[in-house]
């Protein structure tokens, strides 16, 4: 093994600086006063920032960093933006909301920032051993931030849950990855994927590492049948903190998805391929239509989350099947998940601000006639939710558009067309708020007070965003091909 | 490139943007800008259809642009003779639903008129995209301004209707776009001449096979718009619960939209399917015709009765487009116009009667022509017209249709033309009951008759349902070149028709083919010759104008006086009145 040298550390830095900012974070939090406590959320902004600017910076520093366990490439450069953007994003959520709610701690920004370099670490990792690291601290912070309304029952009970139920999958990730050591000898992808391929080198129970570890990420992007912790636990947490569940845990767990199961195990071909067909259909059809049942915004929004989760794994099987030109494919998908993260979290932390002190509105009835009496905040919402069902226009549209494209290019027609016909199916879930704040008379229980302007101004970032990628998609795809590449 | 396309869709959307600035009390302001704007539009639509060059093949006025690189979607605007008459018919409409909501739309008029300019760029840009990704992206867009139209402003049972018709077309479209994605995928382009010549090329990328499953999937996206039956139970919904500009709306554009798919799309691109499936669809616009006239007659209420006279109406558009003829096909599109206008114009009507009663109940009507005597005369004029009175726009479609559909089967023919009369049974039954006889309620005794606005706006709908009913040359000549098109691709040999038996020939009764049957390309029909008029370059001698009588099919020589020669030509076949 190579020494570690400099070079090692400048390809981790944006994990580096968020580190730094969240113990900095910490470290301060008891020397400022109650009052003055939004200046740490600046902190670690201004933490944020400037690890998407090492990022930025790193991209001339290439290559894999300490032994081969993490990899500086544009994979892993495409999603830390993004999980800095979800973070950037919740955190400006979050400062108004955490002190309408009282529970305004500087440990809430420290948590944040380390879950995210969780998240980081996890995209990465070119290793497994660094990826279940990477997990872990990711998944410890946001247990805690699930829990962080601590006198909230709900919020109690969705860390628990998240926790119980997150410990447990862990536990799979881990037994699979000890399989897979056993039968190969490594945990490196890269040498995994050498000795896999190699003519003959058929381990006798890699069937069942693969299960495990699909197990494991499968519970972390929630497809059914391991998502029956998602509507509880985003129901329960604090918005802004589900809003952040929702998208960088996520994201992260289909970074490695990605990683191992089209990378390092690649060569386990048909197994993977079902399991992500199977995955995608169920969780489909099963998020969308549990969804039409839902009457809180939070729930709804949960189930639509299980559902997108479908979408993109509807792409990943289209990778699959696609053989030596899953590029496609798995360009649909980094775009996909950069357009939910954009939609999701701007629409759980408006939630966030509709459900008012405590969370007491969190009914789709609860924001009757809000268009009358906000017109900007509902017109927000609404662009939102029309994004997220998938009208032309938006970055909704174009994400399901090119995941379609690639699993028609697959030939998984069938597939397609359930997914297509689950597509339809969510307009009406998501027509439901609209209803509610458009066409039924009445005065809206959810709170009417303005939006705060850093919530304002992370909404706006995120609709711009969205008309971007609805609209001119073309640069966001050439980045998401050019991420795509390091994967075979 | 001139932009004149691109400034006729997006005109609309910029007066949006002005009345999103202007603040919600000044409600006067907000529908001068919004009128002013619409008729803005409408001043540029007509010059766009005076300045169609008749005589040139193919898209005018084409735009375009690269916009996406992968898929490569480019911003393809054009229009040919099918656009420009639905492009006309929709900025002629939305001024009128406009001036039609003044009173009427009372709360919410900032957004109201927001998503009514929103709405006609989107069906403006439906009518011009000429690639199919644009096509279908205003396609999707147009839903949402529609859907709050309904939602917001609609009567007792509106958010049932609005989410109704929205779930309805977005399952068709659904399908189109795997449908589009999957030719996407085989042809490797999304501009529809590209795709139309690789699909008419001697090595066609896609199996009879797909062909059938992809006509399918597109037809099943347009007939749930048209609406045919049995996919209509939207409509009599979304009609009846929309506002009156709403309703005019819906029912002028909207459903013409699915009709223009099938003749942009449809036939075009899947030629060998949609004969396959031809007799199918027929007997079902058949019995569209049939159902819709019958449901209509039983309606207690106004607006439902003209609901469901829409899908008798749309039946017989779709019916004239699979008679794969000239004589249908112009037919249905001009049928198209007309239904647009004069439902249209029916809709406005009934909600002139709502404003004044709150009610659409025939049974609370009866005798109004002695309160409304103006209204009275307008209501009988348009339903005159809606019923098909020669003379007046709705003779001259169904006439053509049932024409054409003659032509393909005569049973279709026969059974279609029991619809006319069944459409004359509900329509002056319903006209008759509410009109005629004595005032039965009080309330209707003191009812005030036409205010200015509405004597404008109906003077406006019958000037031009006179105008299409006396005068469809200008309609009827811009069609040719598409009508070629599209049947030298679904029925090549039946365009021939077109030099013979020209259904043109019917206020213009010297007007005879000038163009060889073999090339599609060239200018067709050119408005032209009695002897008397000089000889275009493209004329045909005496001797070659025979030599194509002669090889005409001999079953069209007994149709539209096809056996006479060129000088008298069609008048002894035509000129029935």
């Amino acid at each position: 093994m190579t020494p570690v040298q400099a070079l090692d550390f400048i390809r981790v830095l944006p994990e580096i600086v968020l580190a730094s900012c969240a113990i900095l974070v910490m470290v301060a939090e008891p020397f400022v006063s109650a009052r003055h406590t939004a200046a740490l959320a600046w902190v670690s902004l201004i933490g944020i920032v400037a690890a998407g600017a090492g990022n930025a910076w790193m991209r001339r520093f290439s290559g894999p960093a300490f032994g081969g366990s993490i990899a500086a490439d544009p994979f892993a450069s495409y999603f830390v933006y993004l999980l800095l953007l979800a973070a950037a994003l919740t955190l400006l959520g979050s400062v108004r909301y955490l002190e309408t709610n009282q529970v305004h701690h500087g440990e809430f920004y420290a948590l944040l920032l380390l879950g995210t370099t969780g998240a980081c670490l996890m995209v990465a990792a070119t290793e497994l051993i660094m990826i279940f690291i990477g997990l872990e601290i990711s998944s410890i912070s946001t247990y805690i931030l699930a829990g962080f309304r601590r006198a909230d029952k709900r919020s109690n009970e969705a860390c628990l849950k998240y926790f119980l139920l997150g410990s447990f999958a862990t536990a799979f990730l881990l037994y699979g990855i000890a399989f897979i050591y056993g039968l190969t000898g490594t945990t490196n992808l890269v040498q995994l994927s050498e000795k896999l391929s190699a003519p003959g080198a058929r381990p006798p129970l890699l069937w069942i590492a693969l299960i495990l570890a699909f197990v494991g990420l499968g519970f972390k992007v929630s497809t059914v049948p391991f998502h029956i912790w998602t509507p509880d636990v985003y129901q329960g947490a604090p918005a802004p903190v589900t809003a952040f569940l929702s998208v960088a845990p996520k994201a992260a767990a289909f970074a490695v998805i990605l990683r191992v199961f089209l990378g390092g195990l690649a060569s386990a071909g048909a197994l993977v391929f079902w399991l992500l067909w199977i995955s995608a259909l169920l969780t489909m059809c099963l998020g969308n239509l549990a969804a039409l049942w839902q009457t809180n915004i939070k729930r709804l929004l949960a189930y639509s989350a299980i559902a997108h989760a479908g979408y993109v794994l509807v792409g990943m099987a289209a990778a699959k099947a696609a053989g030596p030109e899953a590029g496609e494919g798995i360009a649909s998908v980094l775009f996909y998940l950069a357009a939910y993260a954009l939609m999701n979290v701007a629409a759980f932390i408006l939630v966030a601000h509709l459900a008012g002190a405590g969370e007491r509105y969190q009914e789709a009835d609860d924001c009757t006639g809000l268009a009358y009496q906000r017109p900007g905040v509902a017109a927000c919402l609404t662009l939102l939710l029309v994004s997220l069902s998938g009208f032309p226009a938006t970055a909704g549209f174009f994400a399901k558009f090119y995941v379609f494209r690639a699993a028609i290019h697959a030939h998984l027609i069938g597939l397609t067309l359930v997914a297509v016909l689950n597509s339809v199916v969510a307009v009406y879930y998501y027509l439901r708020v609209v209803v509610a704040m458009y066409m039924r008379e009445g005065n809206p229980r959810a709170s009417a007070s303005p939006l705060p302007w850093p919530l304002g101004a992370a909404l706006a970032l995120s609709l711009v965003g969205i008309f971007y990628l609805g609209l001119f998609p073309t640069p966001f795809v050439r980045l998401a091909n050019l991420a795509a590449s390091p994967l075979p | 490139m001139s932009h004149i396309l691109t400034i006729l869709t997006f005109l609309p959307l910029v007066g949006a943007t002005v009345v999103a600035f202007i603040p919600r009390t000044a409600t006067a302001k907000i529908r001068w800008v919004a009128l002013v704007t619409s008729l803005v539009t409408l001043a540029w639509g007509i010059g766009l259809f005076l300045g169609f060059d008749l005589h040139h093949p193919g898209l005018q006025f084409v735009e375009n642009y690269p916009w996406i690189e992968s898929p490569p979607v480019a911003y393809h605007l054009g229009v040919d003779g099918l656009s420009v008459l639905l492009l006309l018919l929709t900025v002629f409409l939305a001024p009128l639903a406009i001036l039609a909501s003044w009173r009427s739309i009372g709360e919410r008029v900032k957004e109201f008129h927001l998503l009514m300019l929103a709405l006609e760029t989107g069906m403006n840009g439906v009518f011009v995209a000429q690639d199919l990704f644009l096509f279908f992206v205003f396609w999707e867009a147009m839903l949402i301004p529609m859907y709050f139209l309904i939602g917001i402003w609609g009567h007792e049972r509106r958010i049932y209707a609005a989410v109704k018709f929205i779930l309805y077309t977005m399952l068709g479209s659904a399908l189109m776009l795997v449908a589009i994605l999957y030719l996407y995928n085989a042809t490797g382009t999304l501009e529809l001449p590209a795709i139309l010549a690789q699909l008419s090329g001697p090595a066609p990328p896609i199996s009879p096979k797909g062909a059938r499953w992809l006509f399918l999937a597109f037809f099943l996206a347009f007939a749930i718009k048209v609406p045919l039956f049995p996919l209509h139970t939207w409509l009599p919904d979304a009609h009846v619960e929309a506002p009156v500009a709403g309703s005019v709306i819906l029912a002028g554009v909207l459903l013409k939209m699915g009709t223009y798919g099938i003749l942009r799309f449809c036939l075009p691109l899947f030629p060998e399917a949609s004969r396959q499936f031809a007799p199918v669809i027929s007997v079902l616009a058949v019995i569209g015709i049939l159902y819709g006239s019958l449901v209509s007659m039983v309606q207690p209420d106004l607006k439902k009765l003209v609901a469901y006279s829409s899908v008798a109406h749309l039946g017989f558009v779709v019916l004239g487009i699979f008679a794969f003829n000239p004589m249908g096909l112009e037919g249905a599109i001009y049928q198209m116009c007309n239904h647009g206008v004069s439902t249209g114009a029916l809709f406005i009507l009934v909600g002139m009667l709502y404003d004044r009663r709150h009610t659409r109940l025939i049974s609370e009507f009866g005798g109004l022509s002695s309160v409304l005597p103006v209204l009275g005369a307008f209501f009988l004029f348009v339903t005159l017209s809606s019923l098909g009175l020669p003379m007046l726009n709705g003779f001259v479609g169904e006439f053509l249709i049932i024409l054409g559909a003659f032509h393909r089967r005569a049973l279709y023919g026969a059974l279609a033309a029991t619809g006319v009369v069944l459409a004359a049974v509900y329509l002056l039954w319903m006209y008759q009951r509410v009109f005629l006889g004595e005032v039965r309620s009080e309330k209707n005794r003191a009812l005030a008759d036409c205010s200015g606005r509405e004597k404008l706006i109906l003077t406006a709908m019958a000037a031009v349902i006179l105008g299409m009913g006396v005068y469809p040359q200008p309609f009827l000549r811009r069609l040719d070149q598409s009508v070629a098109e599209v049947l030298a691709r679904v029925q090549p040999g039946e365009e021939a028709a077109l030099v013979f038996g020209s259904p043109k020939g019917w206020n213009d009764a010297s007007r005879v083919a000038t163009s060889s049957a073999t090339t599609f390309h060239a200018p067709w029909l050119l408005p032209l010759p009695g002897p008397e008029r000089e000889r275009g370059p493209l004329d045909l001698t005496r001797d070659s104008r025979r030599e194509l009588r002669d090889a005409a099919p001999a079953e069209l020589k007994g149709i539209a006086g096809v056996a006479c020669t060129p000088g008298e030509a069609p008048r002894a076949g035509m000129n029935r009145r």
